[in-house]
């Protein structure tokens, strides 16, 4: 018969026997790698950004004058720069509401109906777009909405051409091609955010349980009601948690605008160019902090608007 | 007078499962009727099927003689407590109280008044402010039954309404909803898997096995007079003796069912048996007794001389007591 208390058998007995007495000390091991890599190369880089925006270039000899001055950011509100952040800024609105819009059936009936092997076809339809490179399924989306790209093409044969050319011949949105025009930025950049917010809509309507809609249509809700009242505010924090994906991926994409669309330029193709050719790194850094300052607006008035109460 | 609820000849089969079987239910207008049975006997689908959620593969569903095959649950004047109460965790009390009527397009301050009303009516008053999540299960639970009675339903669903609370606050419910469902005078349905809940609030109850009703009645019927060995057995745990035994003490020779409460212990009796457990109860004591292959209990008021494990005894009852069921299971 054994005693009371079993002899350590090694090393992992004692190590676990010490984590027992003394919780935090596991508890620091595992969050000290990520706290220091949060804190040292995110935080510390994040802040070093900030600080080079505070700076200036010296017009004349194109050198960086480290003297904190707001000059950089008067620079913004120029014409042509004020246009980039705008057009970004609409542009990362449009593709957050397509892709809301896009994702909410699929996400709903991922959730709702979705069982066993469906389950699994269903993460990996959405999956397996991200496996492949993002610039090959850009210049894909070029060729499909390239002039003799398969879009045209099948609109030719069924002869709704003028569907694309009415959509091209509006203002704002011309190009000789879908692939030359801002719809087709848009189309691709709906292509490839739309993972990121199907997912945590998933996420958060499968939380949602079956019981609380049923009360809600025992209560005399139409679906439409139900979907307004319960189902909405209740997924609503997934849908922000989706729509943070979209809405600052698209503010932050240099690659797409660059490749299809009319060569318009938006943020991050602006801060490519001013911290590469054009060698002007306030600016640049300047740039960079609208797309953070843009998120924290929308954050707060999300939380104001009680998207998180549900959490 | 019209029904309540009318099931005839209601099944409801998800592929090869036979949830419900062949039902065919009365329940009368005002009335407070049971569902009782054990999980998975097609209690808590009968209840679907009266709220909507539910539809019946074959058979025909009337509330008060209107066939509602084909009307979905929001157009149904029934509303239902939830199991787990579903109250919405965005709303506050207020509003999830205030939900059905919100839907039904009336204004603010009307819904709120009527909300506060219901809220009081179930001894809530004041609590309109918080969150479900700030509130016990008991508070919890008259949420949902003020939200569910604030749109003045004609049938009122209750699928396990005590199932979460603790015994003590079950108990205190169990009389609350008596005494509400008297002064209300609406019809209340409720689901339950306790047989004891059951008999003491129900005026009529169902006990249902395996998708069918196993029999229907008022409670003193089903306790002293179950219809079927499954019946004797679920509901409050009746010995059911086998025809030989039956026999043996002086009852004709079928299936019979005999409460423990009418069981006495004696010295010597036509049938003997050694004492193989005895339970405390606190009110009494229950003595098991091996007669043959059948397993005998018997409930000894508190106070009375105990016998020993091991021991042989007798048992005597007042013959009235032996109920005979015939050959049904």
């Amino acid at each position: 018969m054994s005693g009371a208390v079993l002899s350590p058998r090694g090393p992992a007995d004692r190590l676990t026997g010490l984590f027992w007495r003394k919780p935090w000390l596991l508890l620091l091991l595992l969050i000290a790698p990520p706290l220091l890599w949060l804190g040292v190369v995110y935080l510390g880089s994040l802040a070093a950004l900030l600080l080079q925006s505070f700076y200036a270039i010296d017009e004349f000899s194109g050198v960086v004058v480290p003297e904190f001055t707001l000059k950089t950011y008067a620079e913004l509100f120029r014409a042509q720069n004020l246009d980039i952040i705008l057009r970004t800024v609409w542009m990362a609105a449009a593709v957050t509401l397509a892709c809301a819009v896009l994702a909410f059936p699929i996400a709903y009936y991922a959730a709702r109906y979705a069982k066993g092997h469906w389950k699994a076809a269903f993460y990996l339809g959405v999956m397996l777009p991200l496996w492949s490179s993002y610039l090959v399924k850009v210049y894909a989306w070029k060729l499909i909405l390239a002039k003799e790209g398969i879009l045209g093409w099948a609109a030719e044969r069924t002869h709704t051409s003028f569907v694309i050319d009415g959509l091209l011949s509006v203002p704002g949105l011309q190009g000789s091609s879908l692939s030359t025009s801002p719809i087709g930025t848009f189309l691709v950049f709906v292509y490839v955010w739309l993972p990121y917010m199907i997912l945590p809509m998933q996420a958060a309507l499968e939380r949602v349980p079956t019981a609380m809609l049923e009360a809600s249509a025992d209560l005399g809700a139409t679906s439409a009601q139900t979907f307004r009242s319960v189902i909405l505010p209740l997924a609503l924090p997934g849908v922000i948690a989706g729509s943070i994906f979209t809405f600052s991926l698209t503010l932050g994409d240099y690659i797409i605008p660059q490749i299809v669309g009319n060569s318009a330029n938006f943020i991050g193709m602006a801060v490519y160019q001013l911290q590469g050719t054009a060698g002007n790194i306030p600016l640049a850094a300047a740039f960079a902090v609208v797309p953070i300052l843009i998120m924290l607006v929308y954050l707060w008035l999300a939380k104001r608007a009680g998207a998180f109460d549900a959490l | 007078m019209t029904p309540a609820v009318e099931f005839r000849a209601v099944s409801r089969h998800f592929g090869p499962v036979k949830a419900v079987d062949g039902v065919d239910l009365t329940i009368a207008e005002g009335a407070f009727f049971a569902m009782l049975g054990p999980s998975g006997s097609g209690k808590t689908t009968c209840l679907r099927l009266i709220s909507g959620f539910e539809q019946p593969s074959s058979g025909q569903i009337r509330i008060f003689g209107e066939d509602v095959s084909a009307v979905p649950p929001h157009l149904r004047n029934v509303n239902t407590v939830f199991q787990d109460y579903a109250l919405f965790p965005h709303l506050n009390v207020r509003d999830n109280v205030a939900y059905g009527l919100m839907v039904k397009g009336m204004g603010r301050a009307q819904r709120h008044a009527q909300a506060e009303e219901m809220l009081a009516l179930v001894k809530l008053d004041g609590y309109g402010d918080r969150k479900p999540a700030q509130l016990s299960g008991g508070q919890r639970q008259r949420v949902a039954l003020a939200r569910a009675l604030v749109n003045k339903p004609r049938v009122l669903l209750l699928d396990e309404p005590l199932g979460a609370l603790d015994l003590k606050l079950r108990e205190a419910m169990q009389d609350e909803l008596k005494a509400l469902q008297a002064r209300l005078g609406l019809t209340f349905v409720f689901v339950t898997h306790d047989q004891h809940e059951a008999l003491s609030m129900a005026d009529h109850l169902a006990v249902f096995n395996e998708g069918r009703i196993a029999q229907i009645g008022t409670p003193q019927d089903i306790y002293d007079r179950p219809a079927t060995r499954f019946v004797a057995d679920f509901v409050g745990s009746s010995n059911v003796l086998p025809p030989a035994l039956t026999r043996a003490l002086g009852g004709p020779e079928a299936w019979a069912s005999l409460r423990p409460e009418a069981v006495r212990l004696a010295a010597t009796g036509p049938v003997s048996g050694p004492v193989t457990a005895l339970r405390y109860l606190g009110a009494g004591t229950r003595v098991a007794l091996r007669l043959g292959e059948t397993e005998v209990a018997a409930l000894i008021p508190a106070g009375q001389p105990l016998p020993a494990e091991g021991e042989t005894a007798a048992i005597t009852f007042d013959p009235a007591a032996l109920h005979v069921m015939g050959g049904a299971k």
